[in-house]
């Protein structure tokens, strides 16, 4: 499903910043991976790249085989809304929206008629037990409801990954363990899911961890414990 | 295409600061109002104006016999003529695109003696020998009873129509004139109307609140004229232009009296389309001055609808980045931006054009209602094509406005909301 091969990532500002420095790496369909690494590491950098939503200088990136590389601001903007679902640590929500209608705005950039994608979004968040606050404004919900919103929205144009950046960083563990379950929920229906996080009992619960140092793969650990023990590991 | 879904997209994001919103809008709403009632002001002193000159038809011309300065068929030079009713037809049936042609005899008191008396009550008036369709060029409203009519004419009638000092003077505001009789140089004549001209201004062969309009026959038989005349006084059809006319004429007359076709002092015309001209050019300029002064007021506003936007694109960048995410294309970003502009600007100065256009009608209301003649600011208000035009040009700087912050907004990368923690 995605495939790395040497990427290479330079800021250019004052001082030229290395961040990546040859990153190779495959993730299968279906595969629910996890990148740690401590801050610095250039996780969040690489996590951009495989969004989309940044450039980088070297190697080539394939998403469902297809080539990303330089791709022009309408076709990124295309292919993050068909391929990709995001998931944010600070839930990413737009503050004037319903949670109906947040879980909706991606189908509305696809078009989609706005009966068809309420009905799609409702849903969804039928789905993750939000149908009674599906008119409440994000401010009105908790911590754990809105991750499910935005985890609604992230699956609802059914994209190829998900990419989840600290999902559960701005919650406690309780409403973790849940979140957590949902992923779990929704890469067992087939979605492809890479993880960004710095807690170990995240990375856990992954079948794969990317270990990155330095802007380098330090190490791939497997990890086929099927027997997944939410509330150990996540404190 | 009305998109439903983009309009309730775009008013959620003007809906979700209120106050800013308003105020905001407010600039434009108070350039295009000010606009407006500038505008309405100045048609109303350009109709105020126009009205006291229209009382005498802007495309008409006086025909005044003046001494020869010429010799010609075996006429000397300086010989005095004078027009003649057949003249009337001649021109009538002989001059193309002649409307009105009134023939004119009058009387001066150059003595200052007093020449008109009602009782014991005199006065120095002059008089004037008119048909009917005098009123038609030089126009005057009739404030009592009935202007000179063709039965007067017929029948020549020791009748008169006079003006409103006449009236005043003479027989007193208080009482009835229609049927009283005074006394125009010695003979008597029946009151049958009152007449007030439309301008005070406008008046060459006297003023008509001060004279005395007798029929034309009445007044030639009273003077022993013959069919003499001493001035007339034609209008052209509408379209047609007086010069050409006054030309056309004037050949037609030096043929007709044996004057030389180069004489140039033999026949005197004067018309007032220079002076229409003076007028035009003058409200032309206020014009042009109001559009500018409007137009800056407007341009203000847009400023400030701009200033606002690019501080609200600023805040908004996390949410424009979300929106990138997940996958708004950059042109969407920048129509959702200059729409959001475009329907502030928009509902403000629609809201301004109809509250100045809803104001100036309650002036022009009582105006007319406060004033029996209200002469210098009638109907002070704005064209269907000047609202037109402010309309475009409210649309037009609703873009304006917007296209600096939607500039900015594209700036705008997804990954900067993900950043920005």
């Amino acid at each position: 499903m995605i495939k790395l091969e040497g990427i290479n990532k330079t800021y250019f500002g004052a001082q030229p910043l290395h961040v990546l420095k040859g990153i190779d790496l495959n993730v299968g369909e279906g595969e629910l991976v996890s990148i740690m690494g401590a801050s610095g590491s250039g996780k969040s950098t690489l996590l951009n790249i495989l969004g989309i939503l940044d450039n980088y200088d070297g190697g080539s990136y394939y998403l469902a085989g297809k080539l990303v590389k330089n791709l022009s601001e309408n076709q990124a903007a295309e292919y993050r809304n068909k391929m990709i679902g995001f998931i944010f640590q600070s839930f990413n929500l737009i503050p004037f929206k319903t949670a109906v209608e947040n879980v909706a705005l991606p189908l509305y950039y696809q078009g989609v008629p706005r009966k068809k994608r309420n009905m799609m979004a409702m849903e969804y968040l039928d789905r993750f037990g939000l149908k009674d606050w599906a008119g409440h404004y994000p401010n009105e919900l908790s911590g754990g409801q809105k991750q499910r919103v935005s985890i609604a929205r992230a699956l609802v144009t059914s994209p190829k990954i998900i990419l989840a950046d600290e999902p559960t960083g701005a919650l406690d563990s309780k409403t973790s363990i849940e979140v957590m379950k949902i992923l779990h929920e929704v890469n067992a229906s087939g979605i492809t899911m890479i993880i960004v996080t710095h807690e170990r009992g995240i990375a856990n619960l992954t079948n794969k961890i990317v270990h990155l140092k330095d802007g380098i793969i330090e190490n791939i650990e497997e990890n086929n414990s099927q027997i997944v023990d939410f509330e150990r590991e996540v404190k | 295409m009305i998109d439903i879904d983009n309009i309730n997209e775009i008013w959620q994001t003007i809906a979700r600061n209120k106050t800013r919103s308003i105020l905001t809008a407010f600039g434009v709403f108070w350039g295009i109002f000010i606009l407006v009632i500038l505008l309405s002001c100045g048609n109303g002193f350009r109709n105020g104006i126009m009205q006291q000159v229209e009382g005498f038809a802007a495309n008409s011309s006086f025909v005044i016999p003046q001494a020869t300065s010429e010799a010609y068929k075996g006429y000397q030079k300086g010989r005095f003529w004078k027009l003649e009713m057949s003249d009337i037809q001649a021109i009538k049936t002989q001059v193309d695109g002649v409307d009105i042609v009134s023939p004119v005899v009058s009387k001066y008191s150059y003595s200052g003696d007093d020449n008109v008396f009602y009782g014991v009550k005199g006065g120095n008036f002059s008089l004037k020998g008119i048909l009917p369709n005098y009123n038609e060029i030089d126009r005057s409203k009739i404030v009592r009873g009935r202007f000179i009519n063709e039965t007067d004419i017929a029948e020549a009638r020791k009748v008169c129509v006079i003006g409103m000092k006449v009236y005043e003077d003479l027989i007193g505001a208080d009482k009835d004139p229609i049927g009283v009789m005074i006394k125009a140089n010695g003979i008597y004549y029946q009151v049958v109307g009152v007449i007030k001209p439309y301008s005070d201004n406008v008046n060459i062969s006297g003023n008509n609140n001060e004279t005395v309009l007798l029929p034309l026959n009445t007044m030639q038989r009273a003077y022993n004229l013959g069919d003499k005349l001493d001035f007339i006084i034609f209008s052209a059809v509408k379209g047609q232009k007086i010069s050409v006319l006054q030309n056309d004429v004037r050949t037609l007359l030096c043929e007709l009296h044996c004057i030389s076709p180069t004489d140039s002092e033999a026949i005197l015309m004067i018309d007032f389309e220079q002076i229409f001209k003076v007028f035009e050019a003058l409200f032309t300029g206020i014009a042009v001055l109001i559009w500018i002064v409007g137009i800056g007021t407007l341009m203000s506003g847009v400023v400030g609808v701009s200033n606002i936007m690019l501080v609200t694109i600023k805040e908004r960048t996390r949410e424009i980045g979300i929106r990138r995410a997940l996958g708004a294309k950059p042109s969407l970003i920048i129509k959702q931006i200059l729409e959001e502009s475009l329907l502030l600007t928009v509902l403000a100065g629609i809201v301004g054009l109809m509250i100045g256009v809803a104001i100036m009608a309650v002036v022009a209301n009582f105006v007319d209602i406060s004033s029996e003649d209200a002469v210098m600011f009638v109907e002070p208000n704005i064209s269907f094509v000047t609202a037109i035009s402010a309309t475009v040009i409210i649309v037009l700087s609703g873009l304006l406005a917007g296209i600096l912050p939607a500039k900015r907004a594209i700036q705008i990368k997804a990954i900067d909301a993900i950043r920005e923690e």
